[in-house]
């Protein structure tokens, strides 16, 4: 059994962690608080645009733009949304077999990759793809601006035919105890389904439907990919939360079975030396 | 006789910047020159460059914002704006404006292809924009 002294050593071992978890669970709901308020801010935004696209889709019916372009699926890109840390559970490795498992089907050869995030980045490093571009993950308080970098490189990347197609990769944020990995097709755009009630007013247009289609396709692009990171974000820190949550009740179990252990062993030892010097009088006698 | 009126709604990805049920009349920075909405505009739909954007209300208040390119709807006598950036006159950061001129117009000496040149120059327009309606 082990010594007194080195239970103590181990209690004191488990405390400490139990801090640092707690600390880490603290600061995360507060970060998913914010990035739950960015991710609830954005909604009116993308559903007005979605509106936005079907009204001119209803106007002006066949529509045609590169980024509405279908090819063949040649080549491929997958945008995967990962941390740049990690203790956030299983929200990395989640991510990570998602995309794996939609990439596995397909021949390596035709597939690029745009990674997101340092865990994402040494995940596939190790794997025979070819890693087209890195970028830092959405860090708090991720902006539109920000994003902007990723999706002019994605869209030159399908406009030049560099790849026929994008799909993007990340964690949906359902809510603090649940996210899911999903994979959407960013690219080719489908074009929107025209409102059902297509006798809708007639639009003025200025300047005309086609031309402002050709503005605000790459706009939903950005759009989509703005929505994809905040809700990486709120996912990320639901999960370390989570995670973090649970290793506290976790030290708290540990500390309390140590405790009892320890106790047994003070015990155990009183009466070692009760019965010794018992003993030794006893034998005086 | 009261003034007709009509919805206005200016939403920007981060936030819903400006909700209004009683508005008069607006006059937007369109693509292709300033246009105004006043009640019962038939539907349109507009492209929005960098530039003012002004309000009237019902019972006489006005407001003014900064607008950097989006787009403006109008139907059922609603206008939505979605816009890239809007910023009420009075929240316009001014020292912060200043910088990015500062910046946009240092990245513009130092340009070194097209597309240098057309973000600097937006870049400068944004901010141009920003500092003559926060100084108004």
């Amino acid at each position: 059994m082990a010594s007194t002294k080195d239970i103590r050593r181990r209690i004191h071992v488990v405390k400490n962690i139990e801090k640092i978890t707690s600390a880490m669970k603290m600061v995360a709901a507060a970060k998913l608080r914010k990035a739950q308020e960015q991710a609830e801010a954005v909604r009116p935004y993308a559903d007005k645009m979605r509106e936005v696209m079907s009204n001119i889709s209803a106007s002006c019916g066949q529509i045609e733009h590169p980024l509405l372009d279908v090819r063949e699926e040649n080549s491929v890109a997958y945008i995967v949304i990962g941390a740049d840390k990690g203790l956030a559970g299983s929200y990395n490795s989640n991510v990570m077999n998602k995309a794996l498992g939609d990439i596995y089907d397909r021949d390596p050869e035709v597939v690029k990759l745009v990674l997101i995030g340092a865990k994402a980045i040494s995940f596939f490093k190790r794997r025979p793809y070819e890693i087209a571009a890195e970028f830092e993950p959405p860090g708090s308080g991720v902006s539109f601006a920000d994003i902007r970098e990723v999706t002019r490189r994605v869209r030159s990347m399908f406009e030049s035919g560099e790849v026929d197609s994008v799909y993007l990769v990340y964690a949906r944020f359902v809510s603090a105890m649940r996210q899911d990995s999903t994979v959407v097709k960013l690219l080719p755009l489908s074009a929107p389904p025209a409102d059902p009630d297509a006798t809708r007013a007639d639009f003025i247009f200025e300047p005309e439907a086609d031309v402002m289609l050709g503005t605000l396709l790459p706009r939903y692009v950005d759009t989509q990919m703005y929505q994809a990171f905040v809700e990486s974000q709120a996912s990320e820190h639901g999960a370390r939360m989570t995670a973090m949550s649970a290793a506290t009740t976790n030290a708290g179990e540990v500390i309390d079975s140590l405790t009892l252990q320890y106790n047994k062993a003070r015990q155990a030892a009183i009466t070692t030396e009760i019965m010794e010097i018992v003993s030794g009088a006893e034998a005086l006698r | 006789m009261s003034e007709k009126t009509f919805k206005l709604e200016v939403i920007t990805p981060d936030r819903v910047a400006l909700s209004d049920d009683a508005a008069v009349s607006v006059v937007a920075p369109g693509a292709q020159g300033y246009l105004g909405v006043l009640a019962n505009h038939a539907p349109m739909m507009a492209a929005l460059t960098i530039g003012k954007f002004d309000l009237r209300r019902a019972d006489g208040t006005t407001a003014r914002m900064a607008i950097s390119g989006g787009f403006l709807e109008v139907y059922e006598n609603t206008v939505s704006v979605l816009a890239e950036s809007a910023e009420l006159a009075e929240d316009i950061d001014v020292e912060r404006a200043e910088q990015s001129k500062k910046r946009a117009k240092e990245r513009l000496a130092a340009a070194q292809s097209d597309i240098d040149v057309t973000r600097a120059e937006a870049a400068l327009q944004r901010a141009l924009n920003r500092l003559e309606i926060a100084q108004h």
